[in-house]
């Protein structure tokens, strides 16, 4: 049994099921002891990534590295890599101690007392070692695969996406948890989700995958602020994005044109290849004035004409639905500081923002890349 | 039909009640016809066991029990004073418990290949292990009695055996399989990714929750294989298994023996089918 | 952080591509082989030899030599049509009354059990593992002349319309059509029980409420909703029932009145162990299979029903 330890690494890891590439060619290197995130919607990849690594699926190309040590082909009893499987997988016809002590016996370890009793309190289920799976409920359950994954010594954890289902107020709490055993534990975990929230909250590094390719590696603040792709900057919370050609450079900062509007890009936040580009910022990071106060926008911010649409009051902010003049969507999430009687539907209003909250995105991926159905494109 | 309404503060006169509380036998029996229909299905399906254990008490006038003449418990206390009746019991309980053994060896195999692997054939051997459920035991029997007789193979009960473990096989498959299905092969996996081997995940993971499935095969086996009369009849050669032994008594003549055989059976089973369920109550409640 | 993505792979070029191992290639074989070996030689190779037989002509002391004699199946197939018919009728009617009277008793045991739901079960259950025969001959003591229910069946006047239909005959029910009918439907109705209730105890109840929440009557729903969802376990219990019942020689043997209610089944048995005509009676027998295992497959094919096993 391999005792490897040390950062895990991922070499142009390829697998293919007949003509579709679920995983496609990923480099990636994930620091021993971080919790890592691999994040993308269904079908991208990061469950079959995730069962490369515990050896129970065979890579088409590739190889899988645990520090010094290459672990492509071995079997995944053999692979210091225990799964939190998606559907839990708890053994029905033993106990709940017999399914955390499991991996502990297989390895030879004759007295699991101490550890399995250890671990049930950690995930707050002492007491509960003699009953059944079926007795338990959907977050107990949840609980003793974590367990019965954690309990084994160093050095990868991995868990595959959690359901959404039932407990959903037990969702935060299990996420604080699950963080606080892995720092505890300071083993490295990976974890697999399409719940970007969940991902922000819980993960040192996060990886954005899209149809078996990495779009994005970051802290998720990085991520989130500073998006490469355009499907990043979909998933990823929401962005308003607009058509946009380069028109001039001019030292740290670019110029684009959008439909006869200037917009400024500084240069380290220039992700496109070409002039032709996606140009955007975040809705939270919008102002809107009413037209007629145009002259109080601050000089050298970005500013586009625009009309509400729909005015939402959330408490905290407000949420406006607004459209520029060549009809695309547009969105500000404002804090509600002081309300402006002006600011209501069919109202003329300028939209701007500091120009270091611009990013510009390759146009070789359409503007709705990475969002959800039903949400307007350029709006994500 | 209007929609009902969420219920008000001021009680409505006129609301009719949900179910009129003075019904009347008419009204009940219309409400409950599938109910009533149910248990008179499951009355004319017992009703032969109640007749058997009932005629068991009967001392017959004549050599047939049909009809009930006066009651004793004579059969009872003497239930195998009938010749060869307790014989041929025996030799049917030999027969089950050696078919289904083998049976259920050769049939889980066959169900494993056919669950957890791709191979050549497949649609071929599951149509293949359909067959003799598909196949009328008259042609079964028979063929096989052509086939003894051509080989100038001696009948008897290694021909008895033969043939029980043959048409067994098929009904060991179709439970074994169904039982492989529900298995979730994740489980599997599971164990794998928690350093089990191949060959640990079978014994400590498979296998235990695959035994339910092949417990039930070996009991619907003996039963299959104790009670069959068609195959056996025809290549039992000199030999008489219990079966045989009440075909032929239905032309010498039904001693009330037979009907205790029959009470003891059904009882049996009864007590063999509830008790695992009131086990399996027990288990889960704990 | 620097984007690791795009961190070139130590040591150059990627490794070539990996085949899936086939592992265990030859372990299902194995698996099988036993068991198929043994479906070969006693089934597979009983049934060419039949066939065989069936082509065969001579007698036990001349011996028989094969010489494809087809004339075999068209000497038996006139002469014994007629058992053939009443076989299909039979086991025809038997299967239809099976259906109408195990249908009440699965919804039941399904839906209006509760927690008596695994004791009915046992109860259905239970009697298939007591011995059939004396099972069939107590319905000899329950059909008698003179007992309760010929009595009341000839007081009630149904008797008579039996008999007009051809049914029964005299004032007897024993030695009837009808007698061998009522063993047939009664020997099966566990085959048809246990499919039907599987089948309807995986419907969800709910669908039953919505069709009413949407104007349909009780009827309707079932009509509607609650049999064509069940038809899967129709499917099977009827051939679960059928197919046995056909080549059953049992019931027309004990209940029955031989020649007069012979089925196709006692007419090979006969020929097979008493007068002793092999080819007559693999002609029969072959006959018989051919048309049992069309049949299932021309209904399973309408049924739509794939995997049965």
């Amino acid at each position: 049994m391999a005792d490897a330890v040390g950062d895990l690494r991922l070499v142009r890891l390829t697998k293919t099921f007949g003509d579709t590439a679920a995983v496609d060619d990923i480099t990636l290197t994930i620091p021993q002891g971080s919790f890592f995130a691999l994040l993308g919607p269904s079908g991208c990849g990061k469950t079959t990534t995730l069962r490369m690594v515990a050896g129970l699926e065979l890579p088409t190309a590739g190889a899988i590295h645990i520090g010094d040590e290459d672990i492509t082909a071995m079997k995944p009893y053999k692979r210091p890599v225990n799964t939190v499987f998606q559907s839990y997988a708890l053994f029905p016809h033993l106990d709940i101690y017999e399914n955390v002590a499991f991996g502990l016996r297989r390895r030879g370890i004759k007295d699991v007392d101490e550890q399995v009793t250890a671990m049930l309190d950690l995930v707050e289920l002492s007491g509960y070692g003699s009953r059944k799976p079926n007795q338990l409920s959907g977050g107990q359950q949840q609980r003793v695969a974590v367990a019965r994954a954690l309990i084994n010594p160093p050095s990868q954890q991995q868990r595959d996406e959690p359901p959404r289902a039932h407990d959903q107020k037990q969702r935060p709490h299990m996420q604080l948890e699950l963080k606080r055993i892995q720092t505890e534990v300071g083993i490295t975990f990976v974890h697999v989700t399409h719940d970007q929230e969940e991902a922000m909250t819980m993960a040192d590094t996060v990886a954005v995958m899209n149809e078996g390719r990495i779009e994005q590696l970051g802290s998720p603040v990085e991520l989130y602020e500073n998006p490469m792709t355009t499907f990043v900057a979909n998933f990823l919370g929401q962005s308003n994005l607009v058509d946009a050609r380069v028109v001039d450079r001019s030292g740290d900062h670019v110029v684009a044109d959008a439909n006869g509007h200037r917009l400024a890009i500084p240069v380290h936040r220039m992700h496109a290849e070409s002039a032709e580009m996606h140009v955007g910022v975040r809705p939270e990071k919008v102002a809107l004035v009413s037209a007629v106060d145009e002259h109080t926008v601050p000089a050298g911010h970005n500013r586009l004409p625009a009309v509400i649409e729909d005015a939402s009051f959330l408490g905290v902010s407000t949420e406006y639905t607004l459209r520029l003049p060549w009809g695309s969507p547009f969105g500000v999430f404002a804090q509600n500081l002081h309300r402006d009687p002006r600011l209501v539907p069919a109202a003329d209003v300028v939209v701007h923002w500091a120009p270091e909250h611009t990013f510009a995105l390759d146009a070789s991926e359409p503007l709705d890349a990475g969002l959800e159905a039903d949400t307007p494109a350029g709006q994500g | 039909m209007a929609a009902t309404t969420a219920t008000s503060s001021v009680p409505t006169p006129t609301e009719p009640a949900a179910r009129p509380t003075r019904r009347g036998p008419v009204g009940w029996v219309r409400e409950n016809i599938v109910a009533i229909a149910g248990v008179a299905a499951l009355g004319y399906l017992l009703l032969p066991n109640v007749v058997v254990v009932v005629m068991s008490f009967n001392d017959p006038v004549g050599r047939f029990n049909y009809s009930w003449n006066e009651f004793s418990l004579k059969a009872w206390t003497d239930p195998c004073a009938v010749a060869g009746m307790c014989k041929a019991l025996g030799l049917s309980l030999r027969i089950g418990l050696l078919s289904t053994l083998a049976a259920v060896l050769l049939g889980t195999l066959v169900a494993f290949a056919l669950s957890r692997h791709r191979f050549r054939g497949r649609a071929g051997v599951n149509l293949l292990v359909f067959f003799p459920m598909a196949t009328p035991e008259v042609v079964m029997g028979s063929s096989l009695l052509a086939l003894f007789v051509n080989l100038r193979f001696p009948l008897g009960f290694g021909t008895i055996l033969i043939a029980h473990i043959m048409f067994l096989i098929s009904f060991v498959v179709v439970t074994v399989k169904a039982r492989l299905a529900s298995l979730d092969p994740r489980l599997e996996q599971a164990a794998m990714d928690l350093y089990a081997n191949e060959r640990t995940t079978f014994w400590r993971i498979t296998f235990p929750l695959v035994l339910p499935g092949i417990a039930a095969a070996a009991l619907l086996a003996f039963a299959l294989s104790f009670d069959d009369f068609i195959i056996t009849n025809f290549n039992a050669g000199a030999e008489v298994t219990f079966p045989m032994f009440v075909w032929g008594a239905a032309q010498r003549g039904v001693p009330p023996q037979v009907n205790v055989i029959g009470a003891l059976m059904f009882i049996l089973a009864l007590v063999v089918v509830l008790g695992s369920e009131v086990a399996r109550r027990r288990r889960a409640r704990r | 952080m620097s984007a690791l993505a795009h961190v070139p792979a130590p040591g150059g070029a990627a490794p070539a591509p990996r085949a899936p191992l086939a592992r265990g290639r030859w372990v299902p074989y194995v698996l099988l082989v036993p068991g198929l070996l043994w479906l070969a030689v006693f089934f597979i190779l009983p049934t060419i030899t039949l066939f065989s037989t069936s082509l065969q002509t001579g007698t036990l002391e001349t011996g028989y030599s094969l010489t494809w004699e087809f004339a075999n199946y068209t000497r038996a197939w006139a002469e014994f049509w007629p058992q053939f018919a009443r076989s299909l009728f039979y086991a025809g009617l038997a299967t239809l009354a099976a259906l109408i009277i195990a249908y009440p008793l699965a919804y039941t045991i399904a839906f209006k059990a509760g927690r008596y739901r695994n004791v009915l079960l046992v109860l259905v259950i239970a009697p298939f593992y007591t011995s059939f025969l004396i099972r069939t001959l107590a319905w000899k003591t329950i059909l008698a002349d003179n007992g309760v229910i010929v009595e009341t069946l000839d007081r009630l006047g149904i008797l008579q319309v039996l008999s007009f239909v051809g049914l029964t005959a005299d004032d007897r029910v024993l030695a009837t059509p009808l007698a061998v009918i009522t063993g047939l439907t009664y020997n099966f109705l566990p085959f048809m029980t246990l499919p039907l209730y599987a089948s309807l105890e995986r419907l969800d109840s709910r669908l039953v409420e919505a069709a009413g929440d949407l104007y349909a009557s009780p009827f309707t729903a079932f009509r509607k909703i609650t049999f064509p969802l069940s038809l899967p376990g129709v499917v099977a219990g009827t051939l679960l029932t059928f197919i046995p019942a056909a080549g059953d020689y049992i019931n027309a043997q004990l209940l029955g009145s031989l020649p007069a209610t012979a089925m196709i089944g006692n007419v090979i048995e006969a020929q097979f162990l008493r007068v002793l005509d092999y080819p007559t009676a693999a002609a029969l027998a072959i006959t018989l299979m051919v048309v049992v295992v069309g049949l299932v497959t021309v209904y399973v094919r309408r049924a739509g029903t794939e995997e049965l096993v």
